[in-house]
This record gives structure tokens, sequence and C-alpha cells, in this order.
């Protein structure tokens, strides 16, 4: 079991590997200079050199990139080249509003769509069971913004419950975090709905038709029970993976209602940065976003480890 | 038993000519042919854009600003004094093609690297590690940082939509591949002395027509959104040609003022998504209701 | 009183009365009695039993008729009667032990759950009962069985395990469905012994479902045949081998294969048409973390081959005779050792050096459904082969179509699909496709194995009749010692990758040396009945 865990250790390595040589190249490789695209237009040669100097885009490729690895390792993550401030303290000032809106969704969505996603199963076929099927084609149909506009026009301008835009820090009081985190957090549930309830309706079929579930209704066994204790416990591997991999990538949610919601978050810091071409920024999120992603998976597959004997024992 | 009957009745549908299986899943529900409907008039309004709209949809109009609705300007007009509603039916233009060519380059790239990836051992080894980073980097992500670098035109929008894409259909072709590579038939092939790629042309990649078919639509409405996406977050193609989301985008700071701007298109879009991602779910219900099985799954 | 009484049952697909599958059945078991349900495939057999627990599929419905336990309707019965009937009442075993347990939960667990529902027992007496439920099915080291998990069991345990469960609230009617199908030969003795045994300790009546007639004359008091979901007949055992009513039951009986070798067969050749020497498959060894665990699974099998001739290759599961089946066909490739087809060792040539090599053996595979492409016509699928090798096609498709009559299949078909065809006539057609190469060799990989008993008497015949006509050498692959007495002429029995016994049939059937060989033949369920005979061997012997 400890074999099997340091085995999903040594495989997340290469995985890291290809996405930092990923990032490194596709700013190399870019047709045209990088530098000139970074700086813009009306860039100086003097501002392009700086820029090539602070990117080392000077050095052979092979050496700006183990150099750059080196630099990884020391977590120095580079400079932005907008605000030059270490990429490193900007990220961490953005951290607490993402990671809260993230918490949240997460909690919401799990809380309605496991428990949908299990009716729906049980009742398969019946309108309740379409009901969350076109729940979850809608979820996955309308695009982010949108809902966050509709929550805005509705609870905002018309009804006037909450406010259009802004965070406040939960040690401001739970209150008024919660006050203005609410909208942004419905927002992006509706997607996590969407996803999880299809996933735990579909691996739940699948496992309904298993023939110890069959077993466990030849025992005279409550339907409950067999619910729960046979289908809910085998069901939940691919539940937990599909929560675990929708909280990976959240960040590409969270780019979007941060936007709307005009948060000051990892992902308004991705869009601004992005849009100002500050490519050391744009680099390092997309590096911390898929270390936070293999992370996960690594969690998952410790969780593998403590629900399916199969793999406890092997 | 009773799994031969089934799948002798699934094959026996399989060889229903497919005009009539076209029609089959059409009216498999009303809400699948409401969707076809939907989405049959959203590309011939597209398609036809020209004959339609009563505005040129560029043309600044400075004292035009912000006009609500009326009889002149159905939709109301945006920031510059330019027809919405004619705006919105160009933008589908932009779109429809973007999510067309995501999906046939998504299909097409991941189908050849998936058969090469689940026939080839060594290879496989490599293009795994690479689709395992690729899957990473959260898609959004990567698409914006690819539209920032390489500059916003409709071709770099439709690599940065595409890429993200390629790494889930090698994964299902490779996996198809894989499972129909222990098939006894495919094994009689080997026996049989059939090259490599006689095998992969015709037992292998049939397989994966159908599942292909379904993975494209999702993507096709996955492309669609990233596209608005993008361009809602200043990272797409830019607003001299009309695209739902840089429409939305535009709209954004006036959304207090007329919030229509941004409500309209959004409604199309999500409109749209919904059709191709309910005909997709029934195209996958009639082709092979197991299908979910085999991880084609968003 | 009958303890269970089934009348004029119906049982249709979608309630539709057009698309009935089990077309009025009654049935009656008396207490403490042993009824077997025989029938092939599509009999409705399986049906009947999962009607009588109240778990038939959604799109199944019972339409008509009337299933009573100690006079108890039981189709007018509540959801909530139906449960607590269950596992108190009547209990069920199933076909596959490996699936039918919860892989997450702990076996003893699995067990104490009937109590925990059905008994008002406390916590430890629900313990103490499972566990002695668990020496009853003579489990050993029970201690630790019981926190075991299901994946850690064999076959054979697992079993046990389900029928521990299924009786451990002493139910007067256990219904075993195929319970010992997916099991080894050893296994099946085991479990068959078992059930008779806690059928007489406990008095409870069990209501058998089968296919197979050895497993019939072991074990049941009364039989009833079934076919297309109609009774054909209903008698005692001995009455119906001996002296069936019906034709079908008749031609049934005389499908079974004798487990008495065939008489010995002259030799018309001394040519070696297939050779291995000392071959060798290890899988697994090496790797950088996984520690690897080397299996052994074929060591040193040297087998030869005459021409015309069949060799038979017995085991049960795990003994490595598909493994070398598969290295023979350089489907896998073997770890040391030589395979010489016609004069030359195919074992290490790549794969472009064996192309030619090919055309000299072909196989034949278990799985009708599988073994041909469904989306390609079949007279395409039997002249890929020679179209590899050259030829045109309107030459190998006129071959298509003598080889589909060769095999009993009207030329005509060389257009149809795969799906159009039942599961013996796609062996035909695939044994028409390894012809079609012009093969000195044909390996049949458990070539009947999926196949109904009359089908696989046909399939068996043809083989035959194959073989005298071109000389084919045939390389037989079964698990079945009956199959392997009706047509081998030699016989290799594996036990772990290992060559337990080779000789000719008549010896290693008729008269083992090796313990394992005894074992298997004493093990195999019905040897005692000459079935083609309606008699027992000992009076033929008179």
């Amino acid at each position: 079991m400890l074999l099997y865990i340091l085995q999903r250790i040594l495989a997340a390595v290469p995985v890291i590997g290809f996405v930092a040589l990923f990032v490194f190249l596709l700013l190399r490789l870019t047709p045209g200079d990088p530098a000139a695209i970074i700086a813009g237009d009306t860039a100086t040669p003097a501002q392009l050199e700086a820029i090539r100097d602070s990117l080392g885009l000077n050095e052979p490729l092979l050496i700006q990139f183990f150099t750059w690895i080196g630099q990884l390792l020391q977590g120095d993550f580079g400079t932005s080249i907008l605000s030059r401030k270490p990429v490193i303290d900007l990220i961490a000032d953005r951290m607490e509003p993402t990671i809260s809106l993230a918490l949240t969704t997460i909690t919401l969505s799990v809380l309605i769509a496991v428990p949908l996603g299990v009716i729906a199963a049980w009742k398969q076929g019946t309108l309740i069971d379409r009901f969350v099927m076109l729940l979850s084609v809608l979820g996955f149909s309308v695009p982010v913004f949108v809902i966050g506009y509709l929550m805005i026009s509705t609870f905002s301008l018309g009804l006037g419950w909450f406010p259009v835009q802004g965070f406040k820090p939960i040690s401001d009081g739970i209150g008024p975090f919660l006050h203005r985190i609410t909208l942004p957090t419905l927002t992006l549930t509706l997607l996590y709905i969407a996803l999880i309830a299809r996933i735990t309706r579909t691996s739940m079929l699948e496992i309904l038709g298993d023939d110890y579930i069959r077993t466990a209704r030849a025992k005279g066994l409550p339907e409950r029970t067999v619910l729960m204790r046979h289908a809910l416990r085998n069901c939940s591997v691919p539940i937990i993976t599909v929560i675990g991999i929708g909280f990976a990538l959240i960040i590409s949610g969270v780019v979007v209602t941060e936007s709307v919601f005009n948060l000051p978050g990892l992902g308004r810091l991705t869009v601004d940065a992005v849009l100002s071409r500050d490519y050391p920024v744009i680099q390092a999120v997309i590096l911390l976003a898929s270390l936070i992603y293999v992370a996960i998976n690594l969690l998952i597959d410790i969780a593998y480890v403590l629900l399916d004997p199969r793999i406890r024992y092997s | 038993m009773t799994d031969h009957t089934v799948s002798a009745a699934s094959q026996a549908g399989a060889r229903v000519s497919p005009l009539s299986r076209v029609r089959e899943i059409v009216f498999s529900s009303p809400l699948v042919t409401l969707a076809a409907i939907i989405l049959a008039v959203i590309v011939l309004s597209a398609i036809f854009a020209p004959l339609i709209v009563p505005h040129d949809p560029v043309r600044l109009s400075p004292g035009e600003r912000l006009k609500p609705p009326s009889s002149e300007y159905w939709l109301g007009t945006d920031a510059f004094g330019r027809d919405l509603f004619s705006r919105i039916v160009y933008g589908g233009r932009i779109s429809l093609v973007v999510g067309v060519m995501a999906a046939v380059a998504a299909v097409g790239l991941g189908l050849i690297l998936g058969l090469l990836a689940g026939y080839i051992r060594w290879l496989d080894a490599v293009l795994m590690r690479m689709v395992d980073g690729l899957m990473a980097i959260p898609s959004i992500l990567l698409a914006i940082a690819i539209v920032a670098l390489w500059g916003a035109s409709i071709w770099t929008v439709l690599i940065a939509i595409t890429i993200p894409e390629v790494p889930r259909v090698v994964r299902l072709v490779r996996s198809l591949v894989l499972s129909a590579r222990e098939e006894p038939y495919v094994e009689a092939a080997i026996a049989a002395g059939s090259s490599t790629w006689l095998i992969m042309r015709r037992h292998l990649m049939p397989n994966t027509i159908a599942p292909l078919i379904i993975q494209g639509t999702y993507i096709c409405a996955s492309a669609i959104l990233v596209e608005a996406i993008l361009s809602f977050l200043g990272a797409g193609i830019s607003p001299e040609t009309p695209s739902w989301g840089n429409i939305m985008a535009e709209g954004r700071i006036y959304f207090q003022i007329n919030p229509g701007i941004v409500l309209w298109p959004g409604l199309v879009v999500s409109v749209a998504i919904l059709s191709i991602n309910l005909l997709g779910d029934a195209v996958r219900d009639a082709l092979d209701p197991r299908m979910a099985k085999r991880g084609i799954e968003r | 009183m009958s303890l269970l009484r089934i009348e004029n049952l119906r049982i249709a697909l979608n309630g539709d009365p057009q698309a009935e599958v089990v077309k009025g059945l009654d049935l009656a078991i008396e207490p403490g009695q042993t009824m077997c349900l025989v029938g092939e495939s599509g009999s409705g057999k399986s049906l009947t039993a999962l009607a009588t627990m109240g778990l038939l599929p959604n799109v199944l419905q019972v339409t008509d008729g009337s299933i009573r336990i100690k006079d108890e309707e039981l189709l007018r019965a509540s959801r909530s009667r139906m449960r607590s009937l269950r596992a108190t009442a009547m209990s069920m075993i199933f076909q596959e032990p490996m699936t039918a347990l919860n892989p997450v939960a702990r076996v003893g667990q699995q067990i104490e759950e009937v109590l925990e529902f059905h008994s008002d027992f406390s916590a430890a007496q629900r313990k103490s009962r499972a566990m002695d439920m668990m020496e009853a099915v003579h489990l050993p080291d029970v201690e630790k069985m019981y926190r075991s998990f299901p994946h850690q069991l064999s076959g054979g345990q697992r079993q046990r395990i389900m029928i521990a469960m299924a009786l451990v609230m002493r139910p007067q009617l256990l219904i075993a469905d195929e319970p010992t199908t997916a099991l080894d030969v050893t296994t099946q003795a085991q479990i068959l012994k078992l059930i008779q045994e806690l059928r007489e300790e406990q008095g409870t009546a069990v209501l058998f479902i089968t296919h197979d007639m050895g497993v019939v004359s072991e074990i049941a008091d009364d039989v009833t045949v079934l076919k297309l979901g109609e009774v054909m007949e209903t008698q005692p055992v001995e009455s119906l081998l001996r002296h069936p009513k019906t034709d079908y039951s008749r031609d049934l009986l005389a499908s079974v294969p004798s487990q008495v070798p065939r008489p010995a067969r002259d030799p018309s050749s001394d040519q070696i048409v297939l050779e291995t020497r000392d071959l060798c498959k290890t899988y697994g060894g090496g790797g950088l973390l996984k520690r690897g665990r080397e299996v052994k699974a074929a060591q040193d099998v040297s087998i030869s081959l005459i021409k015309g001739r069949t060799l038979g290759i017995v085991g049960e599961s795990g003994s490595g005779k598909s493994t070398v089946a598969r290295c023979i066909m350089r489907l896998i490739d073997p770890s040391s050792g030589e395979i010489v087809v016609g004069g030359t060792d195919i074992a290490t040539l790549s794969q472009r050096a064996l192309k030619p090599e090919r055309r000299k053996i072909q196989i034949v595979f278990q799985d009708p459904m599988r073994s041909l492409n469904p989306r390609i016509e079949i007279g395409q699928s039997i002249i890929e082969g020679p179209l590899n090798f050259g030829g045109s096609r309107e030459a190998a498709m006129k071959r298509a179509r003598e080889l589909l009559e060769l095999v009993g299949l009207p030329a005509s078909a060389v257009n149809r699909f795969p799906h159009q065809f039942s599961g013996g006539q796609r062996q035909r057609i695939a044994i028409a496709r390894a012809l079609a190469m012009d093969p000195d060799v044909l390996v049949a990989d458990e070539a009947v194995s999926a196949l109904d008993v009359s089908v696989q008497a046909q399939v068996l015949d043809l083989l035959s009749e194959l073989q005298e006509r071109l000389g084919l050498g045939i390389l037989f692959i079964t698990h079945d010692l009956g199959v392997a007495a009706q047509i081998c002429d030699d016989v290799l029995v594996m036990q772990h990758g290992r060559v337990v016994e080779y000789g000719p049939a008549g010896e290693v059937l008729g008269n083992p040396k090796q313990d394992y060989t005894k074992a298997l033949i004493k093990a195999a369920p019905g040897r005692h009945w000459d079935f083609a005979n309606f008699r027992p061997f000992a009076e033929a012997a008179e």
C-alpha cells in the first residue's frame, strides 16, 4: 500500500515536468519576438532589452530552461513585469478570495448534487430523473458569466438583497463575508451541481446493475440499506474523483466568476496579467494550478486506498 | 443470455440506414425535436445573415447609442450605436465556425494520436505523459495564455480552444483501441497475417466512430462556450468581427444601463449550447446506451 | 402440501404477450426435495427463479399465473412482505461468485447483515451465528475469514460465503442458479457435496438450475426439463435419464459427451505438423518499483501433433492451457522454448518473418459473440486472410462460398452480418474463416465451451468430419473432460502451468497415473452415467 502511494507520487513527477516544459516553450516558441509580444507595440528598444534580460531570453534555450527550473525549485517564480513585485507575493495576496469561493462552491454543490444524483439513478426514467438530467445539461450549457449577470440583475439590481460586487474576508465577520460571497458561490455552483450530479447518477446506475446489488436485494434488505450501504459505498470512488478533479480545475470557473463580481482573487489577477501580457504571472498561475491538480489527484489516489480494499491489500 | 439478446439488438440497430437513424434520434423526445429546430434556425440565420439583418452589424452610429428595443432596433443598440440584433445574428457565424472547426480538429488529431498510442507501446508511454500533463492545466487558463501570447485572431482562438480538448479525445480513442484489441476478431485478424494498418483501419477505427461523433458534439458545445468566455475576458476575437462572446464583453460596463446587451447574446449562446448538448445526449442514448461507461462523460 | 407451487407462470418482455419468455410454466417442490430445472440458454429457467424471488429486472413482467410458497401467493405479496420472506422463507445463490459479493464490505458482515434485518439478535449473537454458519459451510480459519474481503477469497470460498448467507436464517427453500458453472470441476464437486449436506442437515428444499446433465445426475431427486419457456417434462431423475418421454429430452441427453475415451484411431500418417519444445511463458518480474512477482504461466511444455490427429490440452482455470495456445499462435511471445510449425521454429521470428508461417496454423476462439467483427459481412471476414497473401478477391470469395457450405451453411450467407446468426452458426463461420487459409493445424481454444450442449455436439461432429476430410491436425484446448474424451487422440493435462500427464487419450483418461488427473476425473459430474445410451456405465459392463 505504501508502495502504491510511492508509485503514485513518482508518476506525478513527469506530469509536472511536462507542464513546466510546456509553459516554458509556450513563450519561447511563439511566432515572433516574445519580448515584443509582452512589451506591446509601443515598446522602446531599451524596454525590450530589459524584458529579454529579466526573462533570460538572450541565453541558449537549454540554459534558459534549466536556469528557470532551478529558480522554480528555489521558490522563485520571477517578477511581474507590470508591478515589478515578486510573482509569489502577488499570488499570496490574492489567494484568500479564491480559496473562499472554491470551498463554499464545492461544499454547496456536493451537498446538493450527490443526493440529486442518487435519487435520479434510483428513480431512473421518472420525472425526478428527467428534471435532474435537464438541470445538469443546463449547467453545462449556460456560460458562468451569463448566470452571474442573471444573478446580479435579479438579486442585486432587482431585489437589492446582495451587493453587485466586492469581497470581504471572513476575518471581517461571517455576516459581511457571506453577504458578498453568496452570489458568486451560487453562480459557480450550478456548473458543479451539473458535473457532480451527472457523474453520481451514471456511476450509481452502473453499480445498481451489479450482481452484489441483486444479492443484497435477495437477502431481503430494505431498499434504503441497499442504496446507502451497498451502492453508494461502491460509488464513492468515481464521485470523489469527480469532486477532486472539479476542485482542481475550479480556477477555470473562478477566473470568470471573479471577473463578473470583481473579486480581488487569483482569477482577477490572471485576467489582468493576460490583458497586460504579464507572462511571468500567467506562467506562475498555470504552474500553480497544475501543481494543485496533481496534488489533488494524489489525494484522490490515497482516498482510493482507504475506500477500496482491493487496492489496500494488493 | 439477456446480455446476448441486448447486444444482438443493438447490433441489428446499427444496420439501419443513416437517414432513418437521424430521424429516429431527432424525434426521440419532444425536447430533442425542439433542440434540433432551434439549432437549425440558428445555423440557417448565421448562414443567411446578410439577408436577414435589418442593419449593418459593424456600422457605427454615435447618435443612436444604447437605445432601448424599438421597431427600428429590435433589441436596441450597443454603446457604439450598432444594432444588437444584427450583431447577434452575425455573431453566430464566428461562434458556430469555431465550434465546428474545433470539434473537427480535436477529433481528427485525437483520433490519430489515440490510434498510435493504442497500438504502439513505446509511443504510448510518451504520449500519455504528455496527455496527463496537458490535462493538468485548466483549459481556460491554457486557452487565455495561448491567445495572450500569440495575439487574438480567429486562428489563435481556434488553436487555443482545440489544444485542451485533444487529450480527452486521445484518451477516449486509446481506451477504445485497447479494449478492441482484446477482441477475438482482432486476434483472428492478427493470426490471418493482416498488417497493423489493415487491422487499425478495418477492425479498430470503426469502433471509434460512434463515440467520436458524440464526443465531437460535446466538444462543439464546449468550444462555443470557451470562445464566449475568452471574448468575455477580453482575450478573444476583436469586436470588429462580432461574436456572441465579444458582444457581451462590450456590454459589461453598460450592464446597469442596458442589461439586454449582455443578456440577449447570453440567452442565444446558452440556448445554442443547450441544443447541441441535448442532441449529443440523444445521439449517445441512441447509438450506445452503455457508452457512459466508456468514459464519454463531460 | 407442496413447499413451492408455481402454476401457469407467464413472463413477458415489457408485459407484451407477443414477447413471452416463460410460457405457462408449472412446477412444484416438496419440502426437503431437490428439484433440478434443466434447459439450454433461452429456456427461461433463471427467470423463473428470479420471479419467485421477486427480483425480475424491470423490463420483464409476470403477466399471468401464480407462485405460492406454503400457500402464500407471492405475486400478490407487498414489497415489504416479499422483503421479509427473502432469506427467511426462500434464498438464492447465483452463478458468478466473483461478482455476487459486495467488494468493499467484509464477508462476515455481509452474512451478519441478513440477521440484522431478519432477526432480533444482539450484535454478539449475530456474530456468533454468522461464524457458526461459516463453520457449517466448512470455511477454514473462520476468525480470519470473517474479517476478509471478497477479493481475498477463491471462487469456491466465495460461493461458500454465498451459501452461508443464504442459509443463515434457515429458509425452507434454496434457489441455486447455476451455482457451480463458473467454478472449476474439483471445486464444483465440493460445492455440490456441501449443498447436499446442508440440505440433509437443515431439511432445505433446493431448486437447482443448471444446463449440465452431469450435475443433474449427481444431485436431483426430480427433474423438470425446459425448452424456450415451456416445460417439456417432469420426472424423477432416474426415470428421466433412462426413459426420457420427449424427443427434446432424449436429444439433450444424447448430446452429453461421454466421459469414456473414444476408441483409439490408427495414425494415418507420421508427419509432425506442430511441435513445441520446452515452451515457457513467464509474466511479471523486473520492473523498477513493482517488485515483480514472477508468474510462470507455462513451464517446459513439449507437445507434438501429428497430421490428422487431435491433441487435447486439459486443465482447470489458471492451468496455463490457453497461454500455451496463445504462444503457439504468437498472439503473445513465449519467454523461451521452440515452436516448430511445419519444420520452421516460429518462436522468435519477427512479425514480418512470421507472416508467411501464419498460413499454416489458424485458431478458433471461445466466444461466438466476439469472434467475428460485427460490422463486417462474414464473407469479408473469411477472405481477409487469403487476401493478405495475394490472390484475387473473386477467387477468394468463391472459396468462401464453398467453405460456408463445407461447414454446413448456405453459400449465400456471405453477404450477411454476424448478428444474423446463432452462436453455433458463428462458430461454424469462425471455422470457415480459419480453413480459408488452408492451415495444417487448427487450434481450438475452448471453441465449444460457450455453446449449448446440443450445438456443442454438432460443432464437435463438424470438426471431426473436417479433420477426416482435410487431414487437419487439431490442438483442442478444453476444461471439459467429456469433450476431450470424445474427440482427442492424445491428451495433455496441465496444472499451474506445468504438464501433469501426457499420453494417448485412452491411457490418460481411462487409466490415469497421476493423482491430479485422477482427482479431475473423479470430480467430473455424471461420470457414472452413459447418457447417450440412457443407462449407467456399470450396466453397460454387465
